[in-house]
């Protein structure tokens, strides 16, 4: 959003409305601040055995690992991702409505199960080279390495970069593309000069949710055993027992983090506006060629969600009797939690983006970016970031007052981390719905009287519904999925899908938790068909 | 609004709903494995059991927070050394009870008494019996030996139970054999190590490697459905003057702060005697650590064997000396 300070705005003025839009803003970042201000307290706890420990042994090697990863999973998923979206949202193809929707289906895959399910089949013991054995092809490629954790995270968060992009490319039409061919450019050369650029800054938004999302996974490196700085601290936390050095190394990761973001930044830096017009124009027929985009699709569909989905139901299928009246009460949970978190995150990078806009300046603009980095934080320290604090704080206030409210263990502070963490993934999406309401037309609606709330549901609202939604599916979805947050903030005797697949995976128990991981698919599905339907219609 | 309704109704009510409970867990002990014995206890006595999953650490982070006003009673770990490090911590208290110090063997204990040891997991040698017979194997250490090159398989070093191994060899052996040893087998991998003992057997199973060490009951549950594997137990370090088979323990402990401390000491008597050790073992094809109590048939069949005695407790001792051990021979 940086670019809108560079816009020309002179009905903007520091007003007392700006100066609430500023307090606002500081406001709703603050509870990223606790467990950021966590790790940088830790660097006072001078650790020094395990620290000098961990530099010589430990972090080289993480590091490494750490950025290749990063690059590859970034590389790979922009690659896909805006490739799939273009073909999708600007041509016409066999296939094309289909895998519309389809290709978004590998988001509701937690990236764990989808790396579990991968190496069950590819690795040496797996299916396919054990069939492959036995018709005597001895040949293998060793899966579990750091090429095959980057092609398993690829194909697990591409639909980051294709809901993003997808939606850019539905908003631009064909509208560039034909102005381009106009000026004698040929249809590919136009796509490369015209659109691309245009929809740049919504799949740099995407693109850095990915790297994001790498750089704080557990779950799948784990399962890879590749060691990358998350493992590291988990390794210092669990294995070392010292959490000082674990926040350490998680302030180092967020540098890396906030490295990323002003790479961002500078890939949005040329924003311009598109409005949304109410002209679409007809998708580029590819005649022949359309087999082959049919094909490209068809290929990431199938590896991406058919065949950790078959996978999955054929370990589940034993099963399925463990299905009881208390699965009602798992899937109503995620879902409350689900919904809740999507409402949430998104009115909180709704009033985010229009606090940059009404009040310019670097304490709108930084509290804007801080409310995103509790995304870059490996889920277990930033649970336990935000509930220490909580906790004392709330056995001070009984101490102090006998005020007690019991804050910890309550679905309120539950809530409250699902907002630090996916507060980054709703952004994307609205930020660059924002960037689409012209703000002339904001100031044009408020000279008619349109004020406050109104102003929200009756220019905002409509302009930015597909983006809103988009960003709640994003929410949603991976509130279902996430895990160590669930796990530490949920009161007692509140189970979701997600702690189900827990309880299993934490003691080995593969096949049963395939169970609670389909679900989690079902239930993740929902949201994805609905939007589809939203906008397609 | 039911939404809105549903969320204010839980946000005012959860304290009050715990208050109801005679007892609370943390328990990183899993849900389908301690249930069933809550259940039981509740039909036996009328106690009433709240409990909390989590993970080692979270909960251990979670219990210091809270400090005295933690509404946990009895903290349960499926490994020792986590017991050891909340111990270390102040969290568990020391308890008085002739009842768990006749029941549970002195090596599966604290020796202040703050936890007991309430199921044993043992970790042992595991063959393809195509390519190995039991006769070529004997000890741990052998595994670093030449002729294992290129056909063992571990998991990876970062799970507690294999530094749990390491750290019991540490106390038997010391630092520098140890380290060769674990040297020697990083030389003798045939794969990267895996993330799950189950990978491990099945890479056995599958003739990528030879032999490897995994904890029983993973070997046990493979083996219920998949019964043509062609993968067989060995028990090393039995001779005279060897340390005997690594044991872990799953186990527990009450708290510091509890509420209800007497409620959780008699609850830990109960788990540590009769039908609740089988079941408490049993359900998981663990070990039950009262000797008094015989392990289940299937379990039983793979033969009686000598465990290290040495004390659990070391394994959290030693855990960090393991890991950093671990780390500088390059075993991931």
């Amino acid at each position: 959003m940086t670019t809108l300070a560079d816009t020309p705005a002179p009905w903007r003025r520091r007003s007392a409305r700006g100066r609430d839009w500023q307090l606002l803003a500081l406001l709703l970042c603050l509870p990223t601040c606790v467990p950021l201000l966590a790790a940088a307290l830790a660097w006072t706890h001078e650790d020094a055995a395990t620290t000098s420990h961990l530099l010589e042994h430990v972090l080289p090697l993480a590091s490494a690992n750490t950025l290749w990863l990063v690059l590859g999973v970034v590389l790979g998923s922009t690659l896909i991702g805006t490739t799939l979206a273009a073909l999708v949202a600007l041509t016409e193809f066999p296939g094309r409505q289909f895998f519309s929707w389809a290709l978004l289906l590998p988001l509701a895959l937690p990236g764990y199960v989808m790396a579990v399910a991968l190496i069950g089949l590819f690795d040496y013991a797996g299916t396919i080279p054990s069939m492959l054995r036995a018709i005597g092809f001895e040949a293998y490629w060793e899966f579990r390495s750091l090429g095959g954790l980057t092609l398993t995270m690829v194909l697990a968060l591409y639909p980051y970069v294709y809901l993003v992009a997808r939606q850019a490319f539905a908003s631009q039409g064909l509208r560039a593309i034909e102005a381009a061919r106009a000026l004698g450019m040929t249809s590919s050369m136009a796509f490369f000069r015209a659109s691309l650029p245009l929809a740049r800054p919504a799949i740099a938004a995407g693109a850095l949710l990915v790297a994001m999302e790498t750089v704080a996974d557990f779950g799948t490196v784990s399962a890879f055993n590749v060691d990358t700085l998350t493992s590291a601290i988990y390794k210092a936390w669990f294995s070392l027992f010292s959490i000082d050095a674990a926040l350490r190394i998680a302030g180092v990761l967020l540098l890396l983090v906030l490295a990323l973001l002003v790479i961002e930044a500078r890939g949005r830096s040329q924003q311009g506006f598109t409005s949304v017009g109410a002209n679409p124009v007809k998708a580029l027929p590819l005649a022949r060629r359309g087999l082959w985009a049919s094909a490209f699709c068809g290929v990431i569909f199938a590896v991406a969600f058919l065949l950790p989905l078959t996978r999955l139901i054929w370990l589940a299928a034993p099963h399925y009797l463990q299905i009881d009246h208390r699965w009602l009460g798992f899937a109503a949970n995620s879902l409350l939690l689900g919904l809740s978190a999507a409402a949430i995150c998104v009115l909180v990078a709704l009033l985010l983006a229009l606090a940059v806009r009404e009040r310019q300046g670097i304490a709108t603009r930084s509290a804007h970016r801080l409310a995103t980095l509790g995304y870059g934080l490996p889920g277990a320290l930033l649970a336990v970031g935000l509930y220490l604090p909580f906790a004392r704080a709330s056995s001070w206030l009984a101490d102090q007052f006998q005020w007690d409210i019991a804050l910890h263990g309550s679905l309120g502070l539950l809530l409250l981390a699902y907002m630090v963490r996916f507060t980054a993934v709703a952004q994307a999406a609205v930020d660059s719905a924002l960037a689409r309401v012209r703000p002339s037309l904001v100031e044009a609606a408020r000279t008619l009287g349109v004020r406050g709330w109104r102003l929200g549901a009756r220019v905002h609202a409509p302009l930015m519904s597909g983006g809103l939604i988009t960003g709640a599916v994003l929410v949603f979805v991976d509130t279902m999925k996430e895990m160590p947050i669930t796990l530490m903030m949920r009161p007692f005797g509140w189970d979701t899908l997600a702690t189900r697949v827990f309880e299993l995976t934490n003691e080995g128990l593969w096949a049963q938790a395939a169970l609670p991981a389909l679900a989690i698919v079902l239930v993740g599905l929902l949201p994805v068909w609905w939007l589809q339907k939203r906008t397609a219609a | 609004m039911r939404l809105g309704n549903a969320l204010l109704a839980s946000l005012l009510l959860l304290p009050a709903a715990l208050s109801a409970a005679d007892l609370v867990v943390y328990s990183a002990r899993n849900e389908q494995l301690i249930k069933p014995l809550f259940d039981r206890y509740r039909a036996d006595t009328g106690v009433e059991i709240q409990f909390l999953t989590d993970k080692e650490a979270p909960l251990l982070a979670r219990l210091q927070a809270e400090g005295a006003r933690t509404p946990a009673d009895i903290l349960m770990t499926v490994d020792a050394g986590n017991l050891w490090q909340a111990a270390q911590l102040g969290l568990l208290a020391k308890v008085d009870s002739p009842v768990l110090s006749a029941n549970i063997p002195a090596h599966l204990r604290d020796p202040d008494s703050r936890w007991f040891g309430l199921a044993v997991r043992a970790r042992t040698i595991v063959y393809n019996t195509g390519s190995v017979t039991s006769s070529e194997l004997s000890t741990y250490a052998d595994l670093a030996q030449p002729q294992w090159k290129g056909r063992l398989c571990l998991r990876t070093s970062k799970k507690v139970y294999n530094q749990s191994l390491v750290a019991t060899m540490i106390a038997s052996e010391g630092p520098q054999a140890t380290e060769a040893v674990v040297r020697g087998w990083v030389a003798n991998l045939a794969a990267v190590p895996f993330a799950s003992d189950d990978e491990v057997i099945l890479a056995v199973g599958s003739g990528r490697c030879a032999v490897g060490i995994v904890n029983t009951y993973y070997f046990g549950r493979l083996k219920r459905t998949e019964t043509d594997l062609p993968v067989a137990i060995f028990w090393p370090d039995q001779g005279a003057g060897q340390r005997g088979v690594h044991v872990n323990v799953s186990g527990a402990g009450v708290t510091t702060h509890a509420k209800h401390p007497e409620a959780a000491l008699k609850f830990l008597e109960w788990l540590s005697a009769g039908e609740a050790q089988g079941i408490f073992a049993g359900s998981n094809l663990e070990f039950p650590a009262n000797p008094a109590v015989a392990a289940d048939p299937f379990v039983a069949a793979w033969g009686e064997f000598r465990q290290d005695s040495v004390n659990v407790a070391e394994s959290g001792r030693l855990q960090t000396e393991a890991v950093k051990l671990m780390d500088r021979v390059g075993y991931r």
